[in-house]
């Protein structure tokens, strides 16, 4: 299912059933991303899975090289265990999979800010950021 | 005790080995678990946490100065948080005034070095000198400073081989 989700439904969103607690906070956390994606262009309507899918598998070569794409360490398998360069075991990223990813407000920031970073050689936009958590919550 | 066990079961060429090059036969090393917190959550997720007792405390006053460049990563921290695990981290340090049961792993630095790494410590190359680390990266372990990938208890402090 594609969850293309039109920021003005976000806030009201609610998926009813059993993961409806984690699934409320990372719909905040994406309604909070599209408010500022509308302030840095206010052609911006939604996020999309398909755009987020090409960001992760991308190979952007701007930033450093132990770390050429999301992929280096998240695996290119969303739904696979990924593995840190010093060895360390990293749960699936794919929300079928781990379902309290992206509910830490905190959490989604410093690790936005630490990965974007090293791969990009740059912040990353709220719509690139909004574009990646919709397409692992379609996993 | 461990230690004696570890002694008396040293194999005999590696007891040869270290009596030539003037260091104790290898033994078990025990360091107390990391319980501190903040140090947990921030350094734990891309490696096991380390136990402060593996540097001196110039070497992590080094390392959390520059967290935005850690070993070719970003691993930056708010202030509040770096000085909170920084305080623990000198606090604990190899060459703290109350580290106990001195563990010899700053034997042969200068005063004036500053260690980068545990890895590089003389002290660690001389635990491992017996060890193939050169296929690591093809590996599961990865590398060498994956600690706890060969000593599965190292996040509790144990290390014997
Ligand atoms: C050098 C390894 C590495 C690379 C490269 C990397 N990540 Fe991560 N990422 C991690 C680790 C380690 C964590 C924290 C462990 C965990 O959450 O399981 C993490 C966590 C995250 C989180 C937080 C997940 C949550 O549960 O809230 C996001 C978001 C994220 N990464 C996005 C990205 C994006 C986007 C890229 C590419 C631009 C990327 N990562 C590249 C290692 C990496
Ligand atoms: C974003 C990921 C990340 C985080 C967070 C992180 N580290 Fe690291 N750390 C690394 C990488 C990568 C290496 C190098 C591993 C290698 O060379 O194989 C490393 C290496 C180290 C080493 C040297 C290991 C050796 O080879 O002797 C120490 C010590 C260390 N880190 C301490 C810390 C401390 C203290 C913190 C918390 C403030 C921390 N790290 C947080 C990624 C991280
Ligand atoms: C590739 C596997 C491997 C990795 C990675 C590794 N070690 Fe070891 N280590 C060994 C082996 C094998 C021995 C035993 C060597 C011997 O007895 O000759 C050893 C010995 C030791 C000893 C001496 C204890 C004893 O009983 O002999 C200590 C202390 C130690 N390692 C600490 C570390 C620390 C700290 C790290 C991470 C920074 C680390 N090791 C990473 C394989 C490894």
């Amino acid at each position: 299912m594609k969850r293309a989700l039109i920021f003005l439904a976000l806030a009201s969103l609610s998926w009813g059933s059993a993961m409806a607690f984690a699934d409320d906070r990372r719909d905040a956390i994406l309604a909070d991303l599209a408010a500022q994606a509308v302030a840095a262009d206010p052609a911006f309507t939604a996020f999309s899975a398909d755009r987020g899918k090409a960001f992760f598998l991308a190979t952007p070569s701007s930033g450093k090289p132990d770390t050429p794409s999301c992929t280096t360490c998240h695996t290119k398998d969303p739904k696979a265990k990924g593995q840190t360069r010093a060895g360390k075991e990293i749960l699936p990223m794919a929300v079928s999979k781990t379902p309290d990813r992206f509910t830490d407000a905190e959490k989604v920031a410093k690790w936005f800010l630490r990965n974007c970073s090293s791969v990009l050689g740059r912040e990353c936009t709220a719509a690139e950021k909004g574009d990646f958590i919709t397409n692992m919550a379609a996993q | 005790m461990s230690l004696a066990i570890r002694a008396t079961t040293a194999i005999a060429a590696c007891a040869l080995a270290a009596l030539t090059l003037g260091v104790s036969p290898a033994e078990a090393l025990s360091l107390p678990k990391v319980e501190d917190p903040a140090t947990l959550k921030e350094c734990s997720t891309c490696h096991m946490v380390y136990q402060p007792q593996l540097l001196p405390q110039r070497s992590w006053d080094a390392m959390l100065s520059h967290l935005a460049d850690h070993f070719g990563e970003n691993a930056k921290l708010d202030d509040a948080m770096r000085i909170d695990i920084l305080s623990y981290l000198l606090a604990n340090a190899a060459d703290a005034p109350d580290t106990k049961g001195k563990s010899g792993v700053l034997r042969g630095i200068a005063a004036d070095s500053v260690p980068d790494r545990i890895t590089s410590l003389p002290w660690w190359k001389g635990r491992h000198d017996e060890v193939n680390l050169s296929n690591l990266k093809s590996t599961k372990v990865k590398t060498a400073s994956n600690c706890i990938g060969c000593h599965t208890t190292a996040d509790k402090g144990e290390y014997h081989e």
